[in-house]
Formats: C-alpha cells, sequence, structure tokens
C-alpha cells in the first residue's frame, strides 16, 4: 500500500456523514405521466445550474485532441465562404445587392453555421447522453436547450473575421440597427431548438435523424438568402423563402451588421410566427414522448 | 417521523418490443403501420410483460431496506420509477426529501475532462450546487485517493480510480433518500468494504436507503428489513434474516441447478420448452467448479414444433455484469427443424474462465434474417463459482495474488534465446 492510499483510506474512515439539521423535506409525487404535458418552469429554474453545466461540458470538450483546436471555429466559415465568392461570386455571378460579395457571404454564413450546429448538436443531444438519461433524473428538455447554447461560442468567435472583412471593406456597422443584432440570433436559437426538441425526441426511437440532417442542411444556405441578398429575387420568392425562419435571420442580421437592405416587416413576423409554432409544438412532442425516453432510447 | 417513502400500487408495464429492440428504424415503423391499415383496423397485438404490479409498501423515515430477487423480478424497474428515470403505467409514490441515486457510479463522466472537472459534472448531474461541490472538492478527491491525478483527463485513468472516483463523488451526496444498486459489483475488496461502511453510516445518521444487491450477506448485515420481489410483485416483506433465509431456500438464489415445471416455466414462444438445466464437472452437478478442468452446462429442452430450425445456445455473464461470452451449437443436425426431446452439453474448456461467479442464461434459439430469434430461455437460471485450488499447474503458476480479467486462458509460451 502507497502511502497516498494509507492516507486516504484514514481519511475516508474519518469522513463524517454531514449531520446539520435537515431542511424541511420537499415531497414530490410519482404518477403516470399526464395526458396534457406542460413545462414545469419552477423545476427548471432549480435546474439552471445544471444547464450551466451541460454547456460547460460541451464547450470544454468541443475540440479537445484536435490539432489546430478552437482554430477550426475561424476556419469552418472561412473556407465555406471562400468556396461560396469563387463558384456563386466570381463564376454565377449571384445578385448581392449593394455590398461587396464576400462580405455579404460571410455575413450570413455565420448565423446559417451557428443554426446548423445548434440544430445538429440538440437534435442528438438525447442520444448521446443516452448514459444519463437512463440512469438519473434531470429534466430532459436541458439536454436539447445546451446544445443550442454551446455554438455561441463558435459564432462570437466568428465575428472576429467578420470585423476583419469589415475593416478591409470599410464598411462599419450603423447605429442603432446594430443593437437589434442579437434579436436575430436568437431567432437563430429558437428556431433551432424548436426543431432540435422535435427531432432529438424522435432520434431516441428512430436514428434515421442523423442521416437526414446533413441532406437539409445542404439546401437550406440556398433557399435562407446566404449566397444572395433576399431583396434581390423576385417579390413572391421573397415570401416563399420567408416561410424558412432562417432567411430572415440570415437578411435581418446581415442588414444589422453590414446594412443594406432593411428585411421586410411581415415577412419577418411571418419567420417569427414559423418559429414560434415550431418551438411550441416541438416542445409539446418532446414532453409527451419523455415519459419513454429511458424505455426506448 | 413519517414515511420517506409511500409506494401505492405502482405498476410498470413494457412491451416486449421495447425491450427486446431498442430501436427500431423508421421504415420498420412506417411498413408495420402500413401492414395494419391493409389489415384493417384491429388493434395490433403485443406481448406485454409487467416488470413491476401492483407493488405498495412505506419505508419509514430513517430505515434502510434491503431489495432482493432474481434478475428480472423487478427490483432495477422499481429503482427507475422511485429515482423518476422512468414514469410508472399506474399508482402513485410520494417521496419526502432529496433522492441521490447510485444506480450506475460514474453517470456522467466525460473521458476528456480531467478528474477535478469531472467531479463538477457528476456532482451537479446527481443534483449538487456547484459551492456545495467545491467545498466538498478535497474532502472527495481524498476519499478516492486520486490527488495526483485530480488534474489528469479521465481517460488515462485506470479503471480502479475511475471507480473510486465516482463512488466518492457519489457517496458525498447527502440526500435524504439514498437509492443503492448493485454498487458493490464494483471495485477491489477494501474498497467494497469502504462503500458499504459508507452506507452503514448513511443509515445511522437517520437517513433513508434503498438498497438493491444480490450480495445476501451485504443485505443481511446492512438491512434491517428486506423485500423480496418475484415477477414484479412483492413476495415477501419483513425482517432481512427471514427474508433472505426464506429466498435462499426457494431455490431462487441461483445455484447450479434449475428445473422447470409447469407451474413455474422458462419463458417460451410455444415451439420449444426448457426442462432443467445444470452445471456439471466429473460427472456431478457442482456449484464450484476447478479451473484446471472442462465445465460442463446441459440444457435438456423439448421442440414441440417444426417449424423452426432451432438450436441451443448460452450466454455466460461475469459476476460484474459482463457478457463473457455466446456460444451456440453450430453442429448441422440442428440445420432442419427436427422436433423431440434433447439433452445438450456444452463444454466449457479448462484453464478460459478466471476465478470468480458466473450465471449463465440459455436459450433455445433459430436464425432469421441475420439475427438469432429466441425460443425459449431464462437469463441467469444457474450460476457457479470458479476456483483455483492453487497447486502451480494453472494459469496462476505460483503466483497467489489477484488475478485480474474475466478469462485466464492457460496460453502457449514459447522462448528463444537470442
Amino acid at each position: 500500500m502507497t502511502e497516498t492510499e494509507v492516507k486516504a483510506r484514514r481519511a475516508a474512515e474519518r469522513a463524517p456523514v454531514d449531520e446539520r439539521p435537515r431542511r424541511q423535506a420537499p415531497t414530490f409525487v410519482i404518477r403516470p405521466a399526464p395526458r396534457w404535458p406542460h413545462l414545469d418552469f419552477a423545476e427548471l429554474l432549480h435546474y439552471r445550474e445544471l444547464l450551466g453545466t451541460f454547456v460547460w461540458r460541451d464547450i470544454k470538450v468541443r475540440y479537445k485532441q484536435t490539432f489546430l483546436g478552437v482554430a477550426w471555429a475561424l476556419l469552418v466559415p472561412v473556407f465555406t465562404a471562400a468556396v461560396y465568392v469563387v463558384v456563386f461570386g466570381k463564376f454565377a455571378k449571384f445578385p448581392s445587392g449593394l455590398k461587396p460579395y464576400p462580405l455579404l457571404v460571410f455575413a450570413g454564413l455565420l448565423p446559417m453555421q451557428c443554426f446548423s450546429s445548434a440544430l445538429n448538436g440538440s437534435s442528438v443531444s438525447l442520444v448521446a447522453n443516452s448514459a444519463l438519461v437512463t440512469k438519473v433524473y434531470f429534466p430532459r428538455v436541458l439536454l436539447p436547450l445546451a446544445a443550442v447554447l454551446v455554438p455561441v461560442v463558435d459564432f462570437a468567435l466568428g465575428m472576429l473575421v467578420l470585423v476583419g472583412l469589415m475593416a478591409r471593406y470599410r464598411n462599419w456597422p450603423k447605429f442603432p440597427e446594430f443593437f437589434l443584432a442579437p434579436a436575430f440570433v436568437l431567432l437563430a436559437l429558437v428556431t433551432a431548438l424548436g426543431a432540435g426538441f422535435l427531432l432529438s425526441a424522435l432520434n431516441t426511437r428512430y436514428r434515421d435523424v442523423p442521416y437526414a440532417i446533413p441532406v437539409f442542411m445542404q439546401v437550406l444556405p440556398f433557399v435562407s438568402a446566404v449566397p444572395y441578398a433576399l431583396n434581390e429575387v423576385p417579390l413572391k420568392w421573397q415570401w416563399i423563402l420567408s416561410i424558412n425562419p432562417i432567411s430572415t435571420v440570415v437578411t435581418g442580421w446581415r442588414w444589422c451588421v453590414i446594412g443594406g437592405a432593411p428585411p421586410n416587416p411581415q415577412m419577418t413576423l411571418l419567420s417569427v410566427g414559423v418559429a414560434l409554432l415550431l418551438l411550441l409544438g416541438g416542445l409539446a412532442f418532446f414532453r409527451a414522448s419523455e415519459p419513454r425516453f429511458a424505455d426506448t432510447i | 417521523m413519517g414515511a420517506a417513502i409511500a409506494a401505492n400500487g405502482l405498476s410498470k408495464r413494457y412491451r416486449i418490443g421495447e425491450l427486446q429492440s431498442s430501436y427500431g428504424t423508421l421504415r420498420e415503423s412506417l411498413t408495420r403501420v402500413a401492414r395494419q391499415i391493409a389489415r384493417g383496423p384491429h388493434r395490433p397485438h403485443h406481448e406485454e410483460i409487467w416488470a413491476l404490479r401492483d407493488v405498495s409498501f412505506e419505508v419509514p423515515e430513517g430505515q434502510v431496506l434491503g431489495v432482493i430477487g432474481r434478475n428480472g423480478a423487478g427490483k432495477s424497474t422499481l429503482l427507475k420509477v422511485l429515482t423518476r428515470i422512468t414514469t410508472p403505467t399506474a399508482g402513485r409514490a410520494e417521496i419526502r426529501g432529496r433522492v441521490g441515486s447510485l444506480l450506475e457510479v460514474g453517470t456522467g463522466f466525460h473521458p476528456e475532462l480531467t478528474g477535478r472537472e469531472n467531479v463538477f459534472l457528476n456532482g451537479s448531474v446527481l443534483g449538487m450546487k456547484r459551492k456545495e461541490i467545491a467545498r466538498k472538492l478535497d474532502e472527495i478527491v481524498e476519499f478516492a485517493g486520486v490527488q495526483r491525478f485530480i488534474d489528469t483527463p479521465v481517460k488515462r485513468y485506470s479503471s480502479g480510480m475511475y471507480v473510486r472516483l465516482a463512488f466518492a463523488v457519489a457517496a458525498h451526496l447527502e440526500p435524504e433518500i439514498l437509492l443503492v444498486d448493485e454498487v458493490l459489483a464494483v471495485g477491489d475488496a477494501e474498497f467494497q468494504r469502504r462503500c458499504l461502511g459508507r452506507m452503514q453510516e448513511f443509515g445511522q445518521s437517520g437517513r433513508t436507503v434503498l438498497f438493491v444487491s444480490h450480495n445476501m450477506q451485504a443485505i443481511s448485515r446492512l438491512c434491517e428489513r428486506t423485500m423480496l420481489l418475484g415477477d414484479g410483485q412483492i413476495e415477501r416483506d419483513g425482517r432481512s434474516a427471514d427474508v433472505v433465509a426464506y429466498y435462499l431456500q426457494s431455490g431462487q438464489g441461483g445455484g447450479s441447478f434449475r428445473e422447470w415445471t409447469e407451474d413455474d416455466p422458462a419463458w417460451s414462444d410455444g415451439t420449444v420448452e426448457l426442462r432443467w438445466a445444470r452445471v456439471v464437472q466429473d460427472g456431478r452437478t457442482s456449484e464450484t467448479a476447478d479451473v484446471r478442468r472442462p465445465i460442463g452446462f446441459e440444457l435438456a429442452f423439448d421442440v414441440l414444433d417444426d417449424t423452426y430450425a432451432v438450436f441451443p445456445k448460452i450466454k455466460v455473464h461475469s459476476n460484474e455484469g459482463e457478457i463473457v461470452f455466446n456460444a451456440m451449437d453450430t453442429d448441422p443436425r440442428w440445420h432442419e427443424a427436427t422436433p423431440g426431446s434433447y439433452l445438450s452439453t456444452a463444454w466449457i474448456p479448462a484453464n478460459l474462465l478466471n476465478e470468480g461467479l458466473f450465471t449463465v442464461d440459455p436459450a433455445v434459439t433459430s436464425l432469421g434474417s441475420g439475427k438469432l430469434r429466441p425460443h425459449a430461455g431464462e437469463r441467469q437460471a444457474v450460476s457457479f463459482h470458479v476456483y483455483d485450488p492453487g497447486e502451480g499447474d494453472s494459469a496462476r503458476g505460483n503466483f497467489t495474488g489477484h488475478l485480474r480479467g474475466t478469462v485466464r486462458p492457460l496460453l502457449d509460451w514459447t522462448t528463444e534465446e537470442r
């Protein structure tokens, strides 16, 4: 037995079980799953630290054991933007409105990729944490919720590159629009969360989800005005594209940070409506399937 | 003092499909739905299992209650319901106080994070506040004896260190009610002794403990009262000594011989019936087996039907719950459906298993579209203890210490001088 082991053993034998007078113990009731699921806000508040812990864990391990580390948060949008600039800007000559094309694309890609990682992360969050889901109780909504918050870090890092591009083109954001920018990021996260609730619950039963998402993600930038400016396409199409909240995220965010045409208010309302509907629908589905997660995962 | 746990009519139903294939693909579901539409609107036939059936009991505050029973008796399901991991199908339970569970130590450990980071992660998953964890960090690290490695990622830990740290976190959780499932299956004997000690302290400090275990010795020592579950129901409930004695005498506690009767049949889909199973060595049924000689497993069964080409199969588990191996009879005689009565013997080679307790799940299965399809079987039907008399002619040689591992083959060593 080594010295540390001896010490450890002694400490263990000494370690007292805390005998402070116990607080008034909370009583909770276990009963079959309710027919109408609801969200218990008091409980969520109680578990807020765990939400923080999940976010912290995912950020902490995100680039562990990679050679380039956090640099990936910059490289991914930069490379993607470079491809867009060459293919769509130089060859296909997509309409960029009044702004330099690289700036337009990069400003659009940032919230797009934030949404994309948020959706990817949240939709696999239950299955990725199945060891927890089958072993400990906590409100399951924390998992997709935490997964949606994690990509914000990469997003913030990507902003550094965007600031560089702004300097290069001498195109600085105007106030007061700039202060609206977080609202559009929030819209992206709300959309990702709604879809994430739905998909993560589905994924406990059907492992098709991780295969389906990349297909969807390949199309998404093109229907979200990433490689072009939304106001350059025919009005009818603008309305159709606005059903997709991400097109409003991209257009609105761009307007806030690099200027250009403001988003149409009615179209913005349509997008926000769709996002909220998705959030409520996704949450209802999630809560309704929650009692069976541990059994079917 | 009121009841810390009051359960009333708790029931939990599983569909067999949910238990067997843990998930399907979307396509399978769609074809199932399509088939149902084609067949018309009659309810699909599902086989159901009541993992818990109308379980009612009360645990007064400060009591240490043991829960025993064969595997599949509903012990784990009961814990899962009480810890809210899964919801009951019917009934209700009231729980007074913060619940801590040790369903599996190390839940939520992340291999890339350091020991310290994992203490925080694991602690908050188990319901501790960050402040509380920070206050107890030193104590936890000391209990686990991993001071030097606290800033090393846990993926570099030995399995012993990993388990000690995990248990240390859980043991410093201070719930009013502690639910424990078989933690004692991990770690070395010394560590197990400490874990038991910690649980005893818990009980003595007026906390309520619900302790699920197969370790009758620990149950008798730690619990004043024990509940025996069988088939999802409470079979006995009373003084630990009485219940444990009843359990052991009724032959449910394992053993190397198991006979199935009409009143007590093994699971079957109706095409095959199991008669009996036993472990033999040197021609006798034996609870203990000498590691140096082959161990026979005999299974007697009747094939009632010629629909499937069935064959016998066994799955052997170690006491830690790992699957040591699966083995099936690949003899060509089973290639065709063969109704009749059979006695099959599987010989486990000498010098294969390490010392310890092993359990066998016998089954009679067939092959269908690349999957094994069970027709009859029982989990943990028999068990046997492998021992080494230590006469120097086993894989141990003259070494007398603890030889780790699930298997312990006697290898052919060749050495040349070069």
